[in-house]
């Protein structure tokens, strides 16, 4: 127990943290800046996520918005069939309406989550067995066919897309979210069996060597992006806009996901999450740039890679005072 | 220690072992000398389970079939592989490294091992924090072996561990092998640097492309007019 609260308390104090500064920014920041905060939040997910497969395990998926957008339509379909008309039946208000709501909402995300996880087993499975590209090909024929399904079936909006009711995954919802899933994969990471995931990217027949069940570290590698990806399209099916179509999710998303977790450094956690924060604000930036924009952009990322070919922060990550030594489960006898 | 009878390995139309039997006694070096393309590799990968075999029998330690195993759990069995070309991590660090060779072990008896490779290697010592990359070939080369050791194998794979290193540094990994199997590990040496590798060797045998067309001790092959010739280089 005492060990429990030692690993945890550095958790715990940011995720309360985080519940405090989600209740003073609704109140206090202007809608602009607290929208692009929660989208810093939901690309860090898919970042850190996407950065555990291409990254830390050496695979190479190019369809992290497909998984996005399974956990966005489950959810969606959960929240327009469900847990929307429900709650609306509750008629609760006031604080009882708020922790209802966040319930929910931890329900909806997980359910994105385990949609995606389970799509991922089933596109991961196959493919992670062969050596090779066969990863990227199958995840960007996945995205694709996922995203026509979406557009084509009628009862999930089809092409125009499908409106989805409260709950809204707030600031608090969005960065509990990611606090977890960066907690969840760093500590999982930098765990003794953890290095088996760095030695397959280093090279996957030695890891095979000493004992490493390679396709098993990879499969969980690549469910466990899959389903962080599930929970990010959760909650960016139900951000304050509440509107999704299938086009947000298509190649191109997943392109700019790669491109993130390359600038960020290939296997370093801290370098995702700059990266995702850098990229997220800078089109916002460059806003009064307008119709060059994009050029700006592009110069940027292209200077950056010239200067810094093995991304912004390589393979280190920034340390805290208590992550300097390995995570352990128990403590050292 | 190792029997294996009548092994084929096929890639596809390539029939890269055509019937090789060959056996490793227990606390033995056995040689197993041929020219690139021989198959050596692949009689490695094959008694590892990287690759599955298409016909044959490999029994390790008197009982165990081998053969349908995953290599996870021939490692757990006490077989591990240095692989060619020195294979190590090259992001983690010296240290790290070993720990992954350890991967499959809960013993406590860990820390001692690594400290028997720093005896082994004190180059290592010297650079355990240091990542695997900034190696020099030969010390590389002794990672390898460092890592293959932590899984504690009671038959030690080594393939081509001479490949592209000084001479003085062949020496040292040579004088290393014979440490190992002095602790009493058997071990199977894959070589094309026939000279070195008979001389430790308690038995030899020669692989060309696909079947074994020589076996013997070592100074048995050593004398016989086809080893000097293709293999010792002389006239
Ligand atoms: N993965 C593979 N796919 C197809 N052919 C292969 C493969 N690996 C090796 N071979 C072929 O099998 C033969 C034996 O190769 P190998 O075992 O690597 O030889 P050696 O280690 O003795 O140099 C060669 O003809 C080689 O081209
Ligand atoms: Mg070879």
């Amino acid at each position: 127990m005492k060990v429990f609260w030692q690993n945890n308390m550095a958790l715990l104090v940011v995720l309360l943290v985080v519940a405090a500064a989600g209740f003073g920014f609704q109140r206090h920041l202007d809608p602009y800046y607290y929208k692009i905060l929660v989208d810093v939040g939901i690309a860090i997910i898919l970042v850190v996520s996407l950065n555990l497969i291409n990254g830390i395990t050496g695979q190479f998926s190019l369809g992290h918005a497909g998984f996005m957008a399974v956990g966005a339509y489950a959810s969606a379909a959960l929240s327009v069939l469900a847990a929307g008309p429900w709650l609306n039946g509750l008629a609760l208000g006031g604080a009882q309406k708020m922790v209802v709501e966040f319930v929910a909402l931890g329900v909806i995300v997980i359910v994105g989550g385990v949609a995606a996880a389970l799509a991922g087993f089933v596109v991961g499975m196959p493919a992670l067995r062969l050596r090779g590209d066969y990863l990227a090909i199958a995840t960007l024929g996945f995205g694709e066919i996922i995203r026509i399904v979406f557009q084509n079936t009628e009862q999930l909006g089809g092409a125009r897309g499908i409106s989805i009711p409260p709950p809204r995954s707030d600031f608090t919802g969005v960065y509990v979210c990611a606090v977890l899933c960066v907690a969840f994969i760093w500590r999982l990471v930098h765990s003794v069996k953890g290095k088996s995931f760095f030695a397959i990217r280093e090279d996957e027949f030695a890891a095979a060597t000493v004992g490493i069940d390679t396709t098993k570290y990879k499969v969980i590698a690549f469910v466990l992006g899959s389903f962080f990806a599930g929970v990010a399209g959760a909650l960016f099916a139900h951000s304050a806009t509440g509107y999704i179509t299938p086009a947000q999710f298509d190649a191109v998303k997943s392109i700019e996901l790669v491109v993130m977790v390359v600038l960020g450094g290939l296997g370093s956690i801290s370098g995702s999450i700059i990266a995702a924060a850098a990229l997220t604000l800078l089109p916002e930036i460059l806003r009064g740039f307008a119709e060059y924009r994009l050029v700006v952009y592009s110069l940027l990322l292209v200077l950056v890679m010239l200067t810094r070919p093995q991304g912004l922060m390589g393979m280190k990550e920034i340390k805290l005072p208590w992550h300097r030594q390995p995570y352990q489960h128990k403590p050292v006898a | 220690m190792l029997e294996i009878e009548n092994l084929h390995v096929r890639y596809g139309a390539i029939h890269a072992l055509r019937g090789v039997s060959l056996e490793v006694r227990s606390g033995e070096i056995a040689a197993l000398i041929g020219a690139n393309g021989a198959g050596k590799s692949t009689l490695l990968k094959a008694v590892s389970g990287l690759i599955r075999p298409s016909e044959g029998r490999m029994r390790f330690a008197g009982t165990q079939e081998l053969g349908r195993l995953a290599s996870c759990e021939l490692v757990r069995q006490g077989i591990s592989m240095v692989p060619e070309g020195r294979a190590i991590f090259s992001n983690l660090t010296v240290i790290e490294n070993l720990e992954v060779g350890a991967y499959l072990r809960r013993d406590s008896e860990v820390k001692k091992d690594r400290e028997w490779i720093w005896e082994l290697f004190p180059r290592l010592r010297d650079r355990q924090r240091q990542s695997a990359a900034t190696l020099s070939g030969g010390e590389q080369q002794m990672l390898a072996i460092g890592r293959a050791l932590m899984s504690r194998p009671r038959l030690l794979l080594l393939d081509e561990p001479s490949l592209g290193l000084a001479p003085l540094m062949v020496q040292t990994i040579f004088r290393t092998i014979r440490q190992i199997n002095g602790k009493g590990a058997s071990i199977l040496l894959v070589e094309q640097n026939a000279h070195m590798a008979l001389q430790v060797a308690h038995r030899g045998y020669v692989l060309q492309t696909g079947e074994m067309v020589l076996s013997g001790t070592g100074p048995e092959l050593m004398e016989t007019e086809q080893v000097k010739r293709f293999y010792l280089g002389e006239a």
